[in-house]
């Protein structure tokens, strides 16, 4: 019985320090997570995560890939930005990846993953990606964890409210953060309201091959389009946008953008849309806008420059925008998985409005409008009200929901998240996060079916929480638990570039899908050498295209002879492995691009131009077997117009120079 | 006993906490392929024959042409880099009299089976000590070894 006793003691210690840390403020690092948190996130060495997460790299431009619950980083997918590590966007196959409409663009600013649904949920085919900066799209495919295609959006000032899909992933959409003169038009910025414009681009995404394509744009009202969600279930059909500076200011937004009581929630009812584009209402404009595929069987990339839009503006074409009042500049824009209810976040409100989507719609049919914006009708804020949060936090920005009617969401100021039901608008719980939390992400939390299970902050600061590294430091995100009432922190792990949005999806959703090689059978590259009596090199005027082949442990040809000073030497280097996980890599001396990695079965190029005489050593990069370091050849570089004949070969000892070795 | 009753409920815990491993779908998972796999326990009955999927082969004379020129393009594209025709050893061994000194069964299962081979069966783990380079897996099928072995039979000298 004194057993008994002890353990019960024992119990009641443990509930009375959960109370009291849970009411505790943040206080810094020397606040841990408690009790069984670390088995929680423990993943056994060769056990699998429950979860891939992808978080947004923000001003890297790249993908990251995560497991959760452990934190641990798996992969950077190179979206946006050149990544020398692979080569991607220098060599010959991904340079074409970063061109746009300005020409090669090698950096850029990704903010919010989408992956992709199907009936509302996650299907484990893409994940799509935006760059803030130069406005582009891009699908990377969840089997070979590449970017397989960017889209660069015309009219669009900044593509931050972008991408979010349609229930079946039938469109991508991107709005304009900034509103902009239509055309490149060179106009004085004062004229913002006479001329500056906003754009919605609908991205068509073909079911079966992904393929992206600008379905239409929407011409809109003059200001800044944050963020975005579909409807889902009833409300399919329909999407909500955040829009701020509907005073229409263009200068110290800060403060000229803020003063209004209230900016909008933009109601677009896209199957309306699609009517007029069907009755051949919509106009066409003359423009330019790359885009970028990749093809996995060539395994290069094509751009193509496009000339063409179709533009429906909302301003002519009735019925298709509403303007839904929203307390002070909305940032998050979030859809519950019922479909039914909107949450709006604005960043400077003392309350969080949710609005029901059969109420806006009962408001459209009775015609329920306080006013009009150039022409739009603005609901009654009331007649769209399903309620208000009350007393939430301070600066609410982004909402994400669990498979029990729960929503979180996260406040910037405050630092917090947040737990309310949805129906009832009560709140449940509070945890702090370290530091100013931006994004959170549940497992299929924007979707209609969430997985729940976790919350994962990404935080903006992370100031005292990990070993300093100079004025920069690491960037972090934090794991909590919420399959119980309370919120409970478990884990905090740093991230690569600054995480933004992330998505997290199960493991088995995409594990059984991932490419382990590239089948040689299957190469089409016009350059590969299928086998390695296929290597070889050929002159093309300046041109030198060497077709080399790697396999444990060497490559072939590894003696090359009869390069000169001024040509341009082309390594096509074709991987004839057939197994997983053995890619070879290819670097020379002086080379000022990068480095190739090529993975088994495919071919990948890297440009060298000679810049003076000399035999230059080349070399595998990615440690592969016992005699890596033995996998290496030589280039002889002679003078231009000198007559050193083209040659090559692998394993061929010419005679030995008297004396050699002595 | 307080001690047995925590350690009872803190192994609960564990067991309640580890996620479970996310299924590989219809492949096998790494280990399957790289440990102790459902061949594992492969039949030692006759070491000569290696150790896999691959029993027995019925070996035709004349030799199968058509065999002979799919298993020759088989092996400049995914064998010709370390393997030769003759006797030298380049980064593996030369081909030359390989069917007379190898069951074909033992060829074969040394082709499509690669991992487990060089793991278990003594005579590939010798290659191995003497080449110092692991054969790599180049994902052949039954059928393509097949044709492979046709096309090492003609290298022999065999009509």
């Amino acid at each position: 019985m004194k057993t008994k006793a002890n353990f019960f003691q024992l119990l009641l210690i443990l509930i009375g320090s959960a109370i009291v840390f849970n009411s505790c403020k943040p206080k810094g690092p020397a606040d841990v997570a408690m009790g069984d948190a670390a088995s929680k996130v423990y993943v056994a060495p060769g056990k699998y995560d429950e979860f891939y997460n992808f978080v947004s790299g923000g001003f890297n431009g790249q993908m990251s890939v995560y497991g959760i619950p452990s934190g641990r980083l798996f992969r950077i997918i190179p979206a946006f930005s050149v990544n020398p590590e692979s080569g991607y966007g220098f060599s010959e196959e991904t340079k074409p990846m970063l061109n746009t409409s300005h020409g090669f663009v090698p950096w850029d600013d990704l903010h919010h993953p989408a992956l992709s649904t199907t009936k509302g949920e996650h299907d484990g085919r893409w994940v799509f990606g935006n760059a803030n900066n130069t406005p582009r799209v891009a699908r990377i495919s969840l089997k070979t964890f590449r970017t397989e295609e960017i889209i660069e959006l015309p009219n669009s000032g900044g593509n931050h409210s972008s991408p979010f899909i349609t229930e079946n992933t039938e469109y991508v959409v991107a709005g304009t953060r900034f509103s902009v003169p239509m055309g490149n038009k060179d106009v004085p910025i004062s004229s913002y309201k006479e001329n500056f414009k906003g754009s919605i681009s609908f991205i068509k995404v073909d079911p079966q091959t992904g393929r992206l394509s600008i379905a239409f744009q929407l011409r809109t009202p003059g200001f800044n389009y944050d963020l975005s969600r579909a409807g889902k279930g009833p409300s399919h059909g329909w999407f909500f946008f955040s829009c701020y500076n509907t005073e229409q200011a263009y200068t110290l937004l800060e403060v000229n953008a803020s003063q209004k009581d209230k900016d909008f929630i933009m109601a677009v009812n896209w199957k309306k849309a699609e009517e007029y584009l069907a009755q051949g209402k919509g106009k066409k404009e003359k423009t330019r806008y790359a885009h970028n595929v990749y093809d996995e069987k060539t395994h290069s990339a094509t751009s193509t420059i496009e000339e063409e839009v179709t533009i429906l503006d909302v301003l002519e074409l009735p019925d298709i925008v509403y303007f839904i009042p929203c307390p002070k500049s909305p940032h998050g824009c979030d859809v519950d998985p019922s479909g039914e209810y909107i949450v709006g976040s604005g960043k400077l409100a003392a309350v969080m409005p949710v609005f029901s989507f059969s109420k806006i719609q009962a408001a459209i049919a009775n015609k329920d409008y306080e006013s009009d914006f150039s022409g739009i009708p603005v609901l009654k804020y009331e007649s769209a009200l399903h309620g208000e949060v009350k007393k939430p936090g301070l600066g609410p920005l982004h909402t994400e929901f669990d498979e029990k009617g729960n929503a979180y969401t996260s406040f910037f100021v405050s630092s917090e998240i947040v737990k309310w039901n949805v129906k009832t608008l009560e709140v449940l719980d509070r945890v702090p996060t370290y530091y100013s939390i931006g994004h959170l992400s549940v497992p299929g939390g924007p979707t209609a079916k969430p997985h729940g299970k976790y919350v994962i902050a990404y935080n903006k600061i992370t100031k005292d929480r990990y070993l300093p590294t100079g004025p920069e430091l690491t960037q972090s995100a934090q794991l909590y638990d919420i399959s119980g009432d309370k919120m409970r922190l478990l884990l905090d792990f740093p991230t690569t570039g600054e995480p933004h949005y992330a998505e997290a999806i199960p493991a088995s959703l995409v594990q059984p899908n991932s490419v382990k090689f590239y089948k040689i059978e299957e190469n089409q590259h016009p350059y590969a050498a299928k086998g390695e009596g296929q290597a070889r090199v050929e002159r093309k005027g300046n041109q030198v295209h060497v077709y080399m082949t790697a396999i444990r442990s060497h490559l072939t040809p590894d003696n090359i002879e009869g390069v000169k000073v001024g040509d341009e030497v082309y390594f096509h280097v074709t991987n004839l492995e057939q197994d997983w996980d053995v890619p070879h890599g290819f670097a020379i001396r002086g080379a000022t691009n990068a480095e190739i990695l090529i993975m088994p079965g495919e071919t990948q190029t890297l440009k060298y131009k000679p810049e003076a005489t000399g035999v230059i050593p080349f070399y595998c990069t990615d440690f592969c077997s016992a005699l890596h370091q033995e996998m290496s050849g030589y280039l002889r570089v002679s003078p231009a117009g000198s007559n050193t004949p083209l040659k090559f070969s692998t394993g061929v000892i010419e005679s030995p120079s008297p004396g050699a070795g002595r | 006993m307080k001690k047995l009753i925590i350690t009872i409920i803190s192994l609960a815990l564990l067991a309640a906490c580890a996620p479970d491993k996310p299924k590989m779908g219809e492949d096998e998972s790494y280990e399957e392929i790289h440990g102790k796999s459902k061949n594992a326990v492969a039949e030692i009955a006759d070491p000569t024959k290696g150790l896999g999927q691959v029993k027995s082969v019925t070996l035709n004379t004349p030799l199968e042409q058509e065999r002979i020129g799919r298993g020759k393009a088989i092996y400049e594209m995914k064998c010709s880099a370390c393997h030769k025709l003759d006797d030298m050893r380049v980064v593996g061994p030369g081909w030359k009299d390989i069917t007379k000194k190898r069951k074909p069964e033992w060829i074969m299962n040394m082709i499509t089976n690669v991992d487990m081979m060089l793991d278990q069966d003594p005579e590939a783990q010798k290659l191995l000590e003497l080449c110092l380079m692991r054969m790599p897996n180049q994902n052949v099928s039954i059928g393509d070894a097949r044709d492979i072995l046709e096309f090492m039979r003609q290298n022999d000298g065999e009509k």
